[in-house]
């Protein structure tokens, strides 16, 4: 199934967009806890005026894995490398390319992108080296 | 509290046999909880069945009648669904329904068939207790998922590879002379360490396995148990249930478990204990370092210092609190939706002492069983006290 055959994800596809268009963003409550969409409340306050910010150029990496058995939606990419970033006060998860696997490490500055799933060809976040 | 005797347990021996079918593995395990009780089915009030992946194992949904109508009962059924803490929830939900007063005999425990389908399809179905946009789109898998949690842990606290697979020979060997469990087989650190990498840090003898399996308990009220001369040996003293947010991307912590914290906190308080007057524990092991996550959340050790345990002998059969007596699911079998409801029947047996590792424990009186989903955002704690 080609990208213009399947059916959107609502928030999932809209921050995948902005990130291609250079304007990725994040969901912020008034608390200041931010979030990914879609989101209608802040999970933590139960906040509903959340607002898009756009999201810091350059996250850190907190954690990391080499992923060598994957399901089949992955078979073709493995091995991988998934990792959880920070950005500002939102975490994302996504698989870091532009680098050797090995040398991934937690407090890595990257950069966040959209790529591209080998095995499927489905969209996907990714961070490179920044 | 009031407290709710377990009336009998029973479970099938976890393992590969990939043709079972779930309602017949559940029907295994109600019938040796029938025995167990001395309870004929005709008097069980409700049904609460444990079950994550029917839809994608066994294109099977609606599971709680059925798996009633297979336990040879007419009468409510729920199928009750929390990735790996499914039976877990279900035997929580039982409690409750006795403490309420309004039913006196609950089967409870659940079934999962897992390896009719193969690795990959089972990865992806396992990983279905992820979430499916921001996790699984990214090539998130459990292991992976717990691979970050563990990475994350030793960035912040230290411990290594090594620490990871005591624990894994230690539920090994707890498993050996148990005749239900998937792996009756000793490893060796070494054996551990050189195993295939499923995802850094994790090799192959890091994970619970794919498992097929069923486990039940009956839960009766007091009065049921007085009026019928069952004289039950342990109950339900304490429960408690938490949940945390779905992706850990979106935790406060990555190298600790707050629903597992505030579960924990609800079952003590339940049970009006503290974590020092657990004797044994059956905790969440699916990778190592869950065993890890779990001995810390409850309570037993400090944030960091639950990842020497094992490898300091603390946590071994013969330790001060030996934890995961039945080879854990890492040696036991990992089918998700019994493995809740099979920690209530193997520390039954283990308090009762007509279990193969009861004499570790001969003196135990309290014990707790862990039950955690997904990446603990699902989390049941249960305390089990001995009464007669």
């Amino acid at each position: 199934m080609s990208d213009d055959d399947r059916v959107r994800d609502n928030g999932y596809d809209d921050f995948l967009d902005a990130v291609e268009e250079g304007e990725p963003y994040y969901l912020e409550s008034p608390s200041g806890n931010g979030w990914l969409p879609p989101r209608q409340m802040d999970p933590e306050t139960g906040e509903r005026d959340l607002t898009e910010e756009p999201l810091p150029e350059t996250g850190e990496i907190l954690t990391s894995t080499i992923t060598n058995v994957a399901g089949p939606s992955f078979a073709d990419d493995a091995p991988f490398v998934v990792a959880v970033a920070q950005f500002g006060p939102v975490r994302i998860t996504g698989q870091v390319r532009g680098m050797d696997h090995e040398d991934v490490d937690i407090g890595q500055e990257v950069t966040i992108g959209v790529g591209e799933n080998e095995t499927e060809g489905e969209r996907l976040v990714v961070f490179e080296p920044a | 509290m009031t407290r709710v005797p377990i009336a009998g347990v029973g479970m099938t021996k976890f393992g590969k046999s990939g043709e079972r079918t779930a309602r017949e593995m559940f029907a295994e395990a109600a019938g040796k909880a029938y025995d167990d009780a001395g309870i004929a089915p005709d008097d069980v009030d409700e049904v609460y069945y444990g079950n994550f992946m029917g839809e994608i194992a066994e294109q099977q949904g609606h599971s709680g009648p059925l798996a009633a109508d297979a336990a040879g009962v007419t009468a409510p059924a729920t199928r009750i669904e929390s990735a790996c803490a499914s039976s877990g929830a279900a035997v929580r939900h039982g409690v409750n329904r006795i403490r309420n007063g309004d039913v006196d005999v609950v089967l409870v425990g659940g079934a999962e068939r897992m390896t009719n389908l193969s690795t990959a399809d089972g990865t992806a179905g396992l990983a279905a207790a992820a979430d499916a946009l921001w996790e699984v789109k990214a090539g998130v898998t459990f292991p992976g998922a717990y691979s970050l949690m563990a990475n994350r842990y030793f960035h912040e606290h230290g411990g290594s590879r090594e620490d990871l697979a005591n624990i894994a020979v230690k539920n090994h060997d707890n498993a050996v002379e148990n005749p239900l469990a998937q792996f009756q087989m000793e490893i060796d650190v070494e054996k551990v360490l050189e195993a295939p990498t499923v995802c850094s840090p994790f090799g192959l003898f890091d994970c619970s396995p794919m498992s097929d399996g069923g486990s039940a308990a009956l839960l009766v009220s007091e009065d049921y148990a007085d009026d019928h001369g069952l004289g039950p040996e342990v109950a339900i003293t304490g429960t408690g249930q938490n949940g945390d947010r779905l992706a850990l991307q979106d935790r406060v912590s990555m190298s600790r478990a707050p629903a597992a914290e505030r579960a924990a906190e609800q079952a003590y308080a339940d049970a009006g204990i503290g974590p020092d007057d657990v004797d044994v524990a059956e905790v969440h092991d699916c990778f190592t370092i869950a065993e890890v996550l779990a001995i810390e959340a409850l309570g037993f050790y400090e944030q960091g210092e639950g990842i020497k345990a094992a490898t300091n002998g603390e946590t071994t059969i013969d330790g001060e609190l030996p934890v995961n007596l039945s080879g854990g699911l890492k040696a036991k079998g990992h089918p998700v939706g019994a493995t809740g409801g099979a920690q209530i029947s193997e520390l039954t047996k283990l308090l009762r002492g007509d279990h193969v590792n009861s004499d570790a424990v001969s003196d135990a009186e309290i014990g707790l069983t862990h039950n955690a989903g997904g990446t603990v955002a699902s989390c049941v704690v249960n305390v089990l006290e001995v009464i007669a």
